[in-house]
């Protein structure tokens, strides 16, 4: 066979030149450079998508990031909120955000005449689709906690209603209102106007990330910092529990577990368990940590229980890989000076794997802090996330929602309002993923040695 | 057997160290060794040569109960260390190994540093009390390898940058630092280039002053340089067992001939 190819070859190569190629040869270059070129052709693909996908979700997200505010000063009239002039705590508590709608919106008209603005909307009652209605809200919280305010002029920047702040983004339009109760067309003039005067900006919104979530009505209150808390106390609970269960588990089967059919259904087991949908663990959550061992409902503790079972094959999978890749020399050598089994691991397998587990166990974090379905029948969707957690303890188990969870519920909702802040969430969430995806990279690169 | 007459045995008998009767090795349902009977002295270094798969390396793993780590063999007869039976459940093999020391065929240094990589064994054994005592286990342990020369100003560097020949005389320090009394080596300088060989062979020879060495080797040249015994294995059978010069200038049996000559192997 080799005798005659060579002879072959040896036959054409008496024909031409070593610096012709001969018909064989181009055929094999040719198969190169059309393999090159499939290559760059599926990475150009996947390199469009992604530009994609970040693009859309920039475009549709970043707005989240930004709100409407109306800059107003609110004369605080102790006739409405102090009646008996005592400045009791308990009296001044007694007055509802009613009392405090009126306070604003007659500061609103304040501005009309100060900036002379031409507008036919000369009621007070008139101003209050362009306040959230959650800013009488923020007026009375000041108030409360500063009762000595009571009769002075106050300076306050509140949240404006969702519709103007989509129609100073641009989402809604004068076409859009006209069949909408919530704005009318000569309110939106008025925006305008007050945008030109500076009475209404858009400026960086904090409270997006730092806040609850609100009711349906006041989308443009709602934030996603008490779903990130949640989130992060189950990654928590995922943390402690998945990480020393995973790596004790897979290095007792990869080091010390004779070889049998019972270790062998295990390992199979546990393939087949990273391969199991993460609702059926939902399910199974459902059943053992709430019906069966009655622990609270949309708790972050149970979300954790339930993301560690999904969790624990990829890091139990992931960390025998690595203790595999480990050359048996090193264990050899250590077992040759006379250290135990448990030494060998320890002191020298452990740290090599080290690199890999702590890879594998960010990649399985990421995995679970972006699961949204088994959240969902633990209760952690459907949840309203409006409280943070008074303590740490009350963090695992008060109930609370989750970064993807609190994503899913926006996206449902009808104002298009919660489409912008649900893009907005997964802006944060991509970011937090991201975040993990370099903290592994930068661990493997530490702990990496050669052997 | 029975007719030798004792006057023709060797009359400078040194103890013995190691004494195997009837071993057999099994891995799986393969017959790895076959019924070896051997006598390894204190002091003295004996070689084993044999073509590739004779059982050789086995046979060597067997007397630190290396063999052990492989699930699926299994060793029946009777090994005795010392006269005693280092197959017994009372044995620890931890504790067997630190008296039997192991260099294997590629060097295998700790990623961790020179000092690092020759301090462990006395680490986990407590052999120093106090860091000036380890200190002077590891300069003692390098100065044997006869690598402290070349290392003594970078202990702190990684094991893994040496080369291969110092490589290999570090992983010699190493199992020369927890004092064991018998030094099995697995064809230790297949992975060296003949200076490096060289020094090896000189450092082993040094060693038989404190050890009983065991050395497996390829070159038959090597194993006629620094043994005083050898054995000749073949196909699991060990075919011929006596003095080196013995071996190799008027072998008794056919097949070790064969090989000597280079005829079979």
């Amino acid at each position: 066979m080799t005798d005659a190819t060579f002879s072959d070859g040896g036959a054409k190569a008496q024909g031409g030149s070593l610096t012709a190629q001969d018909d064989r040869t181009r055929r094999r270059n040719r198969a190169e450079t059309r393999f090159k070129a499939y290559g760059i052709a599926a990475i150009c693909t996947g390199l469009f998508f992604l530009v994609v996908l970040v693009t859309s979700i920039l475009y549709n997200g970043v707005g989240a990031f930004q709100q409407s505010f109306v800059n107003v000063s609110v004369y605080l009239d102790p006739a409405k909120l102090d009646k008996n002039g005592a400045r009791n705590i308990e009296d001044i508590k007694k007055v509802s955000t009613f009392g405090y709608a009126p306070l604003i919106q007659n500061a609103l008209l304040e501005e009309v005449a100060k900036n002379s603005i031409d507008t036919p909307l000369e009621k007070a009652k008139d101003m209050k689709n362009l306040l959230s209605a959650s800013a009488a809200a923020e007026v009375r919280d000041y108030v409360i906690a500063n009762p000595d305010m009571i009769g002075e002029t106050v300076d306050f920047r509140l949240l404006a209603s969702s519709r103007v702040d989509g129609y100073l983004k641009g989402r809604v339009s004068r076409e859009s209102v006209a069949d909408d109760k919530n704005i009318s067309v000569e309110q939106l003039d008025l925006t305008d106007q007050f945008r030109d005067a500076g009475v209404i900006s858009k400026s960086f919104n904090m409270a997006f990330i730092t806040g609850s979530d609100a009711s349906e009505s006041r989308p443009e209150s709602a934030g996603i910092g008490v779903s990130m808390l949640g989130s992060f106390f189950m990654m928590l609970v995922v943390l402690v529990l998945s990480l020393p269960i995973g790596v004790a588990a897979s290095i007792y089967l990869e080091e010390f577990a004779p070889k049998n059919r019972f270790t062998d259904l295990i390992e199979v087991n546990i393939s087949n368990l990273a391969a199991v949908p993460s609702i059926v663990f939902g399910i199974l959550g459902l059943a053992a940590f709430i019906q069966f061992m009655h622990l609270p409902q949309s708790a972050p503790l149970v979300g954790g229980l339930v993301l560690t079972l999904m969790t624990l094959p990829t890091i139990i999978i992931s960390t025998r890989a690595s203790l595999k890749s480990v050359p048996p020399s090193i264990r050899d050598a250590a077992l040759g000076v006379g250290a135990s089994k448990m030494q060998s691991v320890f002191h020298h397998v452990l740290p090599l794997a080290m690199p890999g587990i702590l890879t594998g166990t960010i990649i399985g974090l990421a995995q679970a802090l972006g699961e949204t379905a088994p959240l969902l029948l633990i209760g952690m969707v459907g949840y309203i996330a409006t409280n943070y957690p008074d303590s740490v303890a009350s963090g695992f188990v008060d109930p609370n929602s989750a970064i993807p969870a609190q994503i899913y519920q926006w996206a449902t909702r009808a104002d298009p309002a919660f489409y912008e802040r649900a893009w907005g969430g997964i802006i944060v969430l991509l970011v937090f993923l991201l975040t993990m995806n370099i903290i592994a990279i930068l661990l493997r690169r530490k702990f990496e040695r050669r052997w | 057997m029975y007719d030798t007459p004792i006057l023709e045995k060797p009359v400078d008998q040194k103890d013995i160290k190691f004494a195997a009767r009837g071993v057999q090795v099994y891995y799986g349902d393969n017959h790895a060794i076959k019924d070896v009977d051997v006598d390894l002295e204190d002091k003295t270094v004996t070689a084993f040569i044999g073509p590739s798969g004779c059982g050789k390396s086995t046979f060597l793993r067997c007397l630190n109960r290396m063999n052990d780590t492989i699930d699926v063999c299994r060793v029946e007869g009777d090994i005795q260390l010392d006269g005693e039976d280092i197959y017994d459940k009372r044995v620890d093999p931890v504790q067997l190994r630190a008296k039997v020391g192991m260099v294997f065929q590629k060097p295998n240094p700790f990623p961790k540093s020179i000092y690092d990589n020759v301090a462990y064994g006395p680490r986990i054994h407590g052999l120093a009390g106090n860091k000036a005592e380890l200190d002077e286990i590891v300069e003692k342990s390098l100065r044997r390898a006869a690598i402290w020369g070349e290392v003594k100003d970078r202990l702190d560097a990684p094991g893994t940058g040496l080369s291969g020949g110092q490589q290999q005389r570090l992983c010699i320090a190493r199992a020369v630092a927890t004092e064991p009394e018998v030094l099995l080596m697995d064809e230790p300088c297949s992975a060296l280039d003949p200076i490096a060989t060289a020094q090896v062979e000189e450092l082993i020879d040094e060693l038989r002053e404190n050890y009983s060495v065991v050395i497996v080797t390829h070159s038959m040249q090597q194993a006629a340089r620094v043994s005083q015994k050898t054995a000749f294995f073949h196909l699991g059978n060990l075919v011929e067992f006596g003095e080196t010069s013995h071996i190799f200038t008027n072998p008794t049996d056919e097949r070790t001939e064969s090989y000597i000559t280079g005829r079979i192997g």
